[in-house]
């Protein structure tokens, strides 16, 4: 068993990628979840979407798709900059209206 | 003069008291003097029915002059074919003596009144009021139809109440005014059922036409039962109007009005139609139907007489006497003495008129003193009146030379051949039981009056003879109760042309087999003019009549001669104190007194029941129809009450509990709205995962 294993080439397959996307989701969603740092949050959403490109790049690969995967993975890179954008452009805002950018504080709406 | 100017004429005597109405009625406050215009349009009238009488009796003699015209055309009625309703006057000879009568008495009253109703508050609407009597009663006169005639009688009706309620300010006499009207709609009641009873079998209303038809054998639903019924139906009217017993009671109250208007309409002309209906409809009674009229008013004659004899109101007496007088007449067309009633009505209008006429005089210069045992001696005072009435009071005691003689002596005469012929011996026993207390009561009435020394010497002093004006009615109404007017032959009537020609007996149109056989026309067959009608009363009427005439006439003579005696010996000579006979017999006296207590029983119980029953029924409305009503109100309001609380509790209950429920839930939910994205985004993680496990493809 030992040799066959040894035999054989570590092969990187579908389900590497996945793990590491599963991996860096989490990471991802813990930071949006856990941090009160407006900033921090936004650097989480960066994760999921990157875990999200590694995804349809992983699908596209061993898929029998095309480059379309490789295609969406470049415009979620391009609608993540956007969104960073204009994301740091609101959290600019907040923190000239509030002082500060801890997500916990700002709950004016309620109520 | 041609048929259709008479007709013309005629057509203009009857708007002319109409026209003078309106104008005395709507101009009369405006422009003193006004009543001129109606006395001169009476006056006209007057004149203008003396054309046409002559031309009538002395051209047209023995042809009715007839005019009409449809006024209302049904078309045709399923079962009943072509129906109308024709409208249109008649004239024979009943119609232009009546004219005259009416259109005499009327101006006469006129003329009186303008001295009589001077500085009277309403002097102008009496005479619109005098104006829409005389119109309704040409109206009547007039007629060829028994619609007509009963509109007219309802105005006859309308105007004796406006009249005698005429000082409606004294309660006595706006009670007299409902009591007149009231009495006369029982009686009108019959007369309209009456009507109705002829209209349903004949389709249509003029009296020429049920004749002809009836004469044709057709009767009422076919039998002579209902002929005789829709004849003393129909004579019920005249019962109301001709104030006869048990009607009779309206007619001594109605004096609470104008003297005038007493001597016009409740002496002359009103209470005569009566009698002129019952001649119109002389033809279609029957046998029974005529023994109940001959009943009613021999018992109506009797019974006012008796009262008479004991009144002291100077009115009253001359109204119960008229009474008397109209229960006359009736008694004598229900005795089949056509002729003689109505000559007696034209009579009698006259003297009774002159009577009234001549009370009012007295009562007039007596500053409206009209109780007979305050006056006494007036003869001097007042020379003119006391003649006329005398006179007069001559006539309807029945003395030779006046015209009463000649109408009650054929009345008479009818009743004893009636009682000759049919056995019904009472009828003329009364009849001359009443000739002879007429004749006593009359002259009580004079003696006490004109006679004797003046029993209040102050009143007495300050009468006076009353204007010219007023006595000139008086002289014309007595000059006609003398007895040349109506025959060459001061004891028999049958000489005059009265009685032989211009009043003659028509044929009846009854079947012989309900009729008296005395009545059944004989001569049918030969007659020349059947439609218009020569006397032809059977041989043995003829007979009876002639029989009947001579004992007739001096029983009459000799009754009333003693009654005027016995007047004479009660009051003037005073052998006989009329206290001691009054105390001998004090209960037929306090009756007589008392009016029989025919007012106190009908108050027992027409009144008294009308009343009860008005409080029963006043009970019935206040506890069950109110009780009803205020129940359902109260079960409304608690049933409201019920669903109010419905609605409160339960309904906004429901409303109120949505919207808490709403609030509740809301309440708790919004603490999820934490305002942190962090929870958000881990409800909707979780959200998701639930979501997966049960929709996702594990």
């Amino acid at each position: 068993m030992q040799e066959e294993i040894r035999n054989k080439k570590l092969e990187v397959g579908l389900n590497h990628f996945l793990t590491v996307s599963v991996v860096l989701f989490s990471l991802g969603l813990y930071g949006v979840v856990t941090r009160k740092n407006a900033v921090m949050v936004l650097m989480g959403v960066e994760l999921i979407l990157n875990s999200a490109n590694i995804n349809f790049v992983a699908f596209s690969r061993f898929g029998n798709f095309g480059i379309n995967g490789e295609l969406y993975a470049l415009f979620v890179i391009i609608l993540a900059a956007a969104e960073a954008a204009i994301a740091l452009a609101i959290v600019l805002n907040i923190y000239k209206r509030f002082a500060n950018v801890n997500v916990d504080e700002i709950n004016n709406l309620k109520e | 003069m041609s048929e259709i100017a008479n007709i013309n004429l005629s057509i203009i005597i009857l708007l002319l008291p109409l026209l003078g109405f309106f104008i005395v009625l709507f101009f009369g406050k405006k422009i003193e003097k006004l009543y001129l215009v109606e006395v001169g349009i009476i006056t006209l009238a007057f004149v203008l029915s003396l054309v046409v009488g002559f031309s009538k009796l002395g051209t047209y003699l023995h042809q009715d002059l007839l005019y009409s015209f449809t006024w209302i055309d049904f078309g045709n009625v399923p079962t009943i074919g072509n129906l109308h309703i024709d409208l249109g006057i008649k004239i024979d000879n009943l119609t232009v003596i009546m004219l005259f009568v009416v259109n005499l008495i009327s101006m006469l009253v006129h003329i009186y009144s303008m001295a009589y109703m001077k500085g009277d508050s309403r002097y102008s609407r009496y005479f619109a009021y005098l104006g829409i009597f005389t119109f309704s009663m040409l109206g009547i006169v007039l007629t060829d139809n028994i619609l007509m005639m009963y509109i007219f009688w309802e105005l006859v009706g309308l105007s004796s109440y406006l009249l005698i309620g005429f000082w409606y300010e004294k309660k006595s006499a706006a009670d007299a005014g409902k009591k007149a009207f009231l009495t006369n709609r029982v009686g009108d009641l019959g007369m309209f059922i009456g009507i109705l009873i002829l209209f349903t079998n004949y389709h249509s209303f003029s009296f020429d036409y049920i004749y002809s038809q009836m004469s044709a054998g057709i009767l009422p639903f076919g039998s002579e039962a209902w002929l005789t019924a829709a004849g003393i139906l129909v004579f019920m009217g005249a019962v109301g109007k001709s104030a006869q017993f048990p009607l009779h009671v309206w007619l001594p109250d109605a004096m609470e009005g104008p003297t005038p208007v007493s001597a016009l309409i409740h002496a002359a002309t009103m209470v005569a139609a009566g009698v002129y209906l019952v001649a119109r409809i002389f033809v279609m009674l029957t046998a029974d139907a005529m023994l109940v009229i001959a009943i009613v008013g021999a018992v109506t004659s009797l019974f006012a007489a008796t009262i008479a004899l004991t009144q002291n109101d100077i009115k009253k007496v001359l109204a119960y006497s008229t009474v008397s007088q109209l229960g006359y007449m009736v008694m004598s067309l229900g005795v089949g003495a056509y002729t003689f009633a109505f000559f007696h009505l034209v009579t009698h209008a006259f003297f009774k008129a002159c009577l009234f006429l001549g009370s009012g005089s007295v009562i007039h210069s007596m500053h409206h003193e009209q109780d007979i045992r305050q006056m006494g001696g007036l003869r001097k005072k007042m020379p003119i009146t006391y003649y006329t009435f005398l006179i007069a009071t001559l006539a309807i005691s029945g003395v030779p030379l006046t015209s009463g003689f000649l109408s009650k002596d054929g009345i008479l005469a009818g009743t004893l051949a009636f009682g000759e012929l049919t056995g019904h011996w009472l009828i003329p026993i009364m009849g001359f039981a009443v000739a002879f207390l007429t004749a006593f009561y009359m002259f009580r009435l004079v003696i006490l009056t004109f006679h004797g020394t003046p029993r209040d010497q102050h009143k007495y002093d300050h009468a006076h003879e009353s204007p010219f004006v007023m006595v000139l009615p008086l002289i014309v109404l007595s000059t006609l109760s003398i007895f040349f007017w109506y025959t060459p032959n001061p004891v028999s009537p049958d000489a005059g042309w009265f009685a032989s020609q211009w009043v003659t007996t028509p044929h009846t149109v009854v079947p012989a087999s309900s009729s008296f056989d005395f009545m059944i026309n004989e001569n049918n067959t030969h007659a020349e003019t059947s439609e218009h009608g020569v006397i032809t009363h059977s041989e043995k009427y003829m007979h009876a009549m002639h029989w009947a005439h001579y004992p007739a006439m001096i029983l009459s003579l000799v009754l009333a001669g003693l009654g005027i005696l016995l007047a004479f010996t009660m009051y003037q000579w005073k052998k006989i104190s009329p206290d001691k006979i009054a105390e001998s017999v004090k209960g037929l006296y306090n009756g007589s007194l008392n009016k029989w207590y025919i007012d106190e029983f009908y108050n027992k119980t027409f009144i008294g029941g009308t009343l009860n029953l008005g409080g029963l029924l006043n009970w019935f409305d206040k506890w069950i129809v109110d009780g009803i009503v205020n129940g359902s109100a109260a079960f409304t309001r608690v049933f409201s009450k019920i669903s109010g609380y419905f609605d409160s509790y339960i309904v906004d209950g429901l409303v109120n509990g949505t919207a808490f429920l709403s609030g509740f839930i809301g309440f708790h939910f919004k603490k999820l709205q934490t305002g942190k994205v962090q929870t958000y985004i881990v409800l909707v993680i979780f959200s998701m995962l639930i979501l997966f496990y049960f929709i996702g493809p594990f």
